[in-house]
């Protein structure tokens, strides 16, 4: 179907593109809890997935929205939920649990500050840690982080289409400067939307195994009632999904959850690199921040300063030999991000010694401004 | 698997051994004393008593029990 | 004889659980049920929480799903509203439903979710060690009560009622053959229905509560389970220690899901 581009041309915030994002992308099941600044999400879907024959759901607590979600992806349904710091520090174990079992669902982070309560309603960029190693144990995970409103719309298709692709819980990181910034956008006509569904196990095959260790290291998957019976567990499990003690078949099963995302990094992977071929400086920035420390390069350029950007829109896997070749052409990279330097730690692995990693914090619920991004351009260019 | 017939009630109670955990409620709970406990596991000592109640294996928790009503 | 081998994952026996443990006992009357109701295997999703009851799935040739502890309900809930035509049961212990998973119990029960929880109440953590669980008698000792519980213990049945449960039954392992039949009754009904099932387990709260075997525990459960019919003529003295069984709820409401359904007709475009 193809819809006149003036019924694409919308006022919305980035919040409303999620969840409209998420229709695109096929969700059709959401359990959330309410939690500022990622309600809206929750909101919408309440009133949009049943017109499309979808579900929705407000559970007791984060933790069962969590559970119902993992619950409906493995009776078959895209599913979603959207929260904020604190309650996506209830839902990591449920995460692990859809790590370990394999089960595609997407969890959308609308970034609050913390540790705690901390400021419900001002943005930061301090899960991006905990999206990483929220959950106990060795597992993959893949999070992103839009730096706009159109970005959340198509993100959200792109979280799912990784989520169904690996088997895998995917993290959609926006902040709340992206969750609640209200921008004109014209969103791509449903025909250039591309979905990815799930690779499907065949119902007929008597030989199915669950968690076969595949050439591909993704098994196809079953849905509940399509008429082959298997076992799913948080334990660790052979291919037959059942627990085992067998270490030799533990080690199977968690090299190859943490493989099937590192072997898949290419495709993954996505950034976007900003007049950095001749620069002697880069700034490394994700989320809305990027959009500060754009204007920053710009503005340093027409000085003619040579710095460049680089923003990296898949946080994790993180993109360690890109900043590593960047590491080895520039003397500084500059990190601005709305914490105590998570990514800039990062950054300096990345780096191994070979360039000057300089942070820029924030972490009073004001955004890291152009200016200050400017000004340290400016004194070590 | 040890096995005993009553022709006269066609009652037959098999014992699986392989999955008995000798916990004895068959044979503490049998209304007809129909079983004992010997070298920890059940045996059917009575057979002629068994009424068919099944509750030796209603109550087996270790699916250990199984009572069979056979054709004369 | 019941053929219990249709539903069995017989390359998974024997059973886990320890001698005398009442846990089998349940998981047979469950298939007795399932079988009378004539179920298809396929049709079935069985979900389960962290404990030993909770292992009960790993045992049975369904659609089985062994969740983190406590969200069996939860997950439940996800399976049961992406399918509703499934028949969703979940399997759960006095520990994983009432204390960590409380919550999700007390809500799936106000949205009357056509779920069937088959609850374990054995009164203790037995996968753990015979800690103090929320329906551990007060003054009965555990491994993290040594001198006794100081609190009150739930009433797990009272508390699904409470909340809005359509069907509850209490019953006692001591009875199976009454036991199927509630269980029976329970997945028939549409809506969110419990059945709470008194399990011993001599191993980690009898040997601490002076019922060393196994033999002793089920004479307990014997001793104790008053009918509702009769416990409705005694008072409450007469009834302390008691376990009252019987069908204690079975009330038509309006289902979940349905109810959902119908919201999905109203506003579909």
């Amino acid at each position: 179907m193809v819809t006149k581009e003036k019924n694409r041309i919308r006022v919305m915030t980035g919040n409303e593109a999620c969840a409209e994002g998420a229709l695109a992308a096929g969700c059709r099941f959401f359990a959330g809890y309410p939690i500022t600044p990622s309600s809206e999400i929750a909101e919408i879907l309440s009133r949009e997935l049943p017109k499309v024959g979808g579900k929705f759901i407000q559970m007791e607590d984060e933790i069962a929205a969590m559970g119902a979600v993992i619950g409906a992806s493995l009776a078959g349904s895209k599913s979603l939920t959207a929260t904020s710091g604190p309650g996506f520090s209830l839902k990591q174990e449920n995460i692990g649990y859809a790590s370990m079992a394999e089960v595609p669902c997407v969890i959308v982070n609308v970034m609050r500050g913390g540790p705690s309560t901390g400021l419900p309603t001002l943005p930061s960029q301090s899960d991006v840690m905990q999206a990483r190693w929220g959950t106990h144990g060795d597992h993959p995970i893949i999070a992103l982080a839009p730096s706009s409103v159109r970005e959340s719309f198509d993100w959200t298709v792109r979280a799912f289409n990784l989520s169904e692709t690996y088997r895998v819980p995917v993290v959609l990181l926006l902040d709340e400067i992206v969750g609640h910034t209200s921008e004109k956008v014209v969103l791509p006509d449903t025909s250039e939307i591309q979905i990815v569904e799930r690779q499907k196990g065949d119902p007929k095959n008597k030989d199915y195994l669950p968690y076969k260790q595949t050439e591909s290291d993704i098994p196809p998957m079953i849905s509940f009632g399509e008429g082959i019976r298997f076992h799913v567990t948080g334990l660790c499990h052979d291919e037959t999904g059942f627990p085992t003690n067998d270490s030799q078949k533990i080690d199977l099963l968690l090299r190859r959850l943490n493989r099937k995302i590192e072997r898949y990094r290419d495709q993954i992977t996505d950034n976007q690199r900003d007049q950095l071929d001749d620069a002697d400086v880069a700034v490394f920035a994700y989320g809305s921040t990027s959009r500060s420390a754009r204007w920053a390069v710009r503005r340093a350029r027409e000085e003619g300063l040579r710095v460049g950007l680089f923003r990296p829109i898949v946080l994790w896997p993180f993109p360690e030999d890109e900043v590593f070749s960047i590491a080895q052409k520039v003397h500084h990279i500059i990190v601005p991000e709305m914490n105590l330097g998570q990514m800039a730690h990062e950054v300096e692995w990345a780096s191994r010694g070979s360039t000057d990693v300089i942070r820029i914090n924030r972490i009073d619920g004001d955004p890291v401004r152009p200016q200050v991004i400017l000004e340290k351009i400016k004194e070590v260019a | 698997m040890t096995e005993k017939t009553a022709k006269k009630k066609r009652s037959r109670i098999v014992v699986k051994r392989e999955w008995c955990k000798n916990c004895a409620i068959c044979v503490e709970f049998c209304p007809k004393d129909v079983l004992v406990m010997k070298d920890g596991f059940p045996e059917v000592v009575h057979i002629e008593n068994c009424t068919l109640c099944q509750l030796c294996e209603l109550r087996c928790p270790d699916f250990a029990i199984e009572v069979y009503e056979d054709e004369t | 004889m019941f053929d219990y081998g249709a539903y069995l994952r017989k390359d998974k026996f024997p059973l886990i659980w320890c001698s005398g443990c009442g846990d089998g006992i349940a998981l047979k009357a469950m298939l007795r049920a399932i079988d009378r109701i004539g179920l298809s295997k396929d049709e079935i999703v069985m979900v389960s929480g962290i404990g030993c009851s909770s292992r009960l799935p790993g045992y049975v040739d369904f659609n089985t799903l062994h969740t983190t502890h406590g969200r069996a309900i939860a997950f439940a809930t996800g399976v049961k509203m992406a399918k509703p035509e499934l028949t969703v049961i979940v399997v759960t212990g006095d520990g994983d439903a009432t204390a960590i998973g409380g919550n999700h119990y007390i809500h799936a029960a106000r949205r009357n979710i056509d779920l069937t929880v088959i609850l374990f109440n054995n009164w203790i953590y037995g996968m753990t060690g015979g800690q103090v669980s929320p329906t551990t008698p007060f003054g009965k000792r555990a491994s993290t009560a040594p001198y006794g519980s100081t609190e009150n213990a739930f009433n797990i049945s009272g508390l699904a009622e409470a909340a809005g449960a359509s069907f509850v039954a209490r019953e006692t392992v001591f009875r199976p053959q009454v036991l199927d039949k509630f269980i029976e009754k329970a997945i028939r009904k549409k809506g969110f229905s419990v059945v709470e099932v008194f399990t011993p387990c001599p191993t980690t709260y009898g040997r601490r509560n002076k019922m060393r075997s196994v033999i002793e525990m089920m004479n307990w459960l014997k001793d104790h389970a008053v009918p509702k019919s009769r416990a409705e003529k005694m008072d409450p003295q007469e009834l302390e220690e008691k376990i009252i069984t019987g069908v204690l709820v079975d009330l038509d409401l309006p289902e979940y899901t349905e109810e959902y359904q119908k919201l999905i007709d109203r506003v579909k475009s």
